[in-house]
């Protein structure tokens, strides 16, 4: 019988192989993700069939309540909010890691010393995740999104790892009468997920999301050594790789090492944010002009490409931008949409964003195959994007945010920047953009500014 | 050891498979790894179910089962409704 379940566990892995290897393309994605689901029900159905499960009530009550929260929040959740739900899902995987350590113990006791630092990783990923999430979630929110830097952080963060690593070392010596250190390595180990991301600014949140996501894989992981089941070990495995793969795209579309979003507090030092200019750097130099104005380049433009980015979420103007794209289509213009990697909230957040509004995906358009267009496009709008436009990330040596890939804008003929203000982006500068000869500004909410643009365009 | 060799060579399958995935799928990515991070269940239902031990021991296996099983429908669904509207092109 065992056999059998081991079996069963190596078809699931495989089918969620297969599930990933799906996601290569938009076509077989759906198909992906269907296989991916069927392997994880396989591998539930072999595990009820393990003798060491006697009796089903916690089981299916657990099964029960379980599945509907996750149905109740997957139809719910609005598709602005998915960076929000990733992270609190991050932080139930781990929270889950977590428990089943804890109780693993309850149940067998003492093990090897393999099995018991199996047991103590199992808790402190798990632990890590689950508080980390819940800081990066909060976050998200917007409840507490600055770095938030304590007193002696440094001081205090050594000092937990190293209370960890008595109390991991006090277990792992002798796991049967441990169970005591293994409860208080797991408080300790939640207060280290909390200041761990409590120091990171909310600019940096994706990367943060990637990498727990990667965290709860690799609890669970853990948990399969614990268990010695090898389809825990296997999924946990390619969760593991995907969270890092993820925050290593997002840490090079950000022009920042791993360490320094970890570590390093906010994206611009004080240093350097003291040499900032203010509110002179832009003084007689931006050019404003209305929708009508606007309407008219567009009227004349052969190829537009819109650079949105994450106020265009906030507006909420993904179905005016469509709109407007379609007008401009039908008056037989190209038209394109230009995805810095950052744009967004998460990593693709903007392309769900736009899929949701229907616009094909093969009009969104990455940042290293668009930027060579932008030199034969007649018109580029830029909707609540900021730093990723920001051409002293390319030109101005002594820039903050120099050397961050950003979509160039700046290239086509004419630029027209939508935004309330002249506020600056997530790093905190302005932005040369803005003052180019090419630039012209349209002051307003997003959403408004695009309606009065169809509106005027419809009128031609 | 066995173990140990096998998590080491599915990180490398993860790391070819998933350098695949275009970033307009990250999203729908990163949600469906959510999913399958509910892998946790199998521990959740073992702890769940284990004969012969405290209640307290079960009901934990119990909450790490309704954890794990948020995770897994809820991941696996909003993956799907996200999937479905990259496919819906006229």
């Amino acid at each position: 019988m065992n056999n059998y379940i081991n079996l069963a566990y190596l078809v699931s892995a495989v089918l969620f192989i297969f599930g990933l290897k799906g996601l290569g393309s938009p076509r077989s994605a759906p198909r992906g993700n269907l296989l991916g689901a069927v392997g994880m029900l396989i591998a539930v159905i072999a595990t009820l069939l393990d003798k060491g499960v006697v009796s089903y009530t916690w089981i299916i009550a657990g099964i029960v309540v379980g599945s509907s929260i996750g149905a109740v929040m997957a139809k719910r959740v609005q598709m602005t909010q998915m960076p929000e739900m990733v992270a609190i899902f991050n932080g139930f995987g781990g929270a889950a890691s977590l428990v089943v350590a804890l109780s693993t113990h309850i149940i067998w006791k003492g093990g090897s010393t393999s099995w018991a630092i199996a047991l103590v990783l199992s808790a402190l990923i798990g632990a890590v995740t689950l508080t980390g999430s819940v800081v990066a979630w909060a976050k998200l929110q917007g409840y507490a999104d600055k770095a938030m830097q304590m007193p002696n952080q440094k001081l205090w963060r050594a000092g937990l790892v190293l209370a960890i690593v008595v109390l991991a070392a006090l277990f792992v010596h002798n796991p049967s009468s441990g169970g005591f250190y293994l409860f208080a390595l797991s408080v300790v180990a939640l207060g280290l997920g909390i200041l761990l991301v409590i120091a990171i600014g909310g600019a940096d949140m994706p990367v943060v999301i990637a990498l727990l996501n990667s965290y709860s894989g690799l609890a669970a992981a853990a948990t399969g050594f614990v268990l010695n089941n090898y389809g825990l070990i296997i999924s946990g495995a390619l969760v593991g790789a995907s969270g890092i793969i993820l925050s290593q795209i997002m840490c090079k579309a950000m022009n920042r090492s791993l360490g320094s979003v970890l570590f390093g507090g906010a994206m611009v030092s004080d240093e350097q944010m003291a040499s900032i200019p203010g509110k002179e750097f832009y003084e007689g130099k931006v050019k404003s002009c209305g929708a009508e104005e606007v309407a008219m380049l567009l009227e004349n433009a052969q190829k537009v490409i819109f650079a949105p980015g994450y106020g265009l979420a906030v507006a909420q103007a993904q179905h005016v931008t469509k709109e407007l794209s379609n007008v401009l289509e039908k008056r037989g213009i190209d038209v394109k949409f230009a995805i810095h990697p950052v744009a967004g909230r998460m990593p693709g957040h903007m392309n769900v964003l736009l899929a949701e509004a229907e616009v094909p995906y093969d009009k969104l358009v990455e940042m290293d195959h668009i930027n060579p267009e932008f030199s034969q496009t007649d018109v580029t709008i830029v909707l609540g994007a900021n730093d990723v436009t920001n051409p002293a990330a390319r030109d101005d040596k002594t820039s903050p945010i120099f050397g961050m890939p950003i979509l160039e804008v700046d290239k086509s003929r004419t630029v027209v920047v939508i935004k309330r203000s002249l506020s600056p982006g997530f790093a905190g500068i302005p932005n040369q953009l803005f003052i180019n000869d090419n630039t012209l500004m349209l002051f307003g909410d997003a959403k408004e500014v695009l309606q009065d643009l169809t509106r005027a365009i419809s009128e031609l | 050891m066995e173990a140990l060799i096998i998590f080491v060579l599915a990180v490398f399958i993860g790391y070819e498979v998933i350098t695949k995935v275009p970033p307009t799928l990250h999203t729908p990515l990163m949600s469906g790894s959510n999913a399958i991070s509910g892998i946790a269940v199998v521990g959740a239902i073992i702890c769940a179910g284990a004969g012969g031990t405290s209640w307290f021991a079960n009901f934990l296996g119990f909450v790490a089962v309704v954890l794990a099983m948020i995770n897994i429908v809820g991941g696996f669904m909003v993956t799907d409704r996200m999937l479905q509207m990259f496919k819906r092109k006229k």
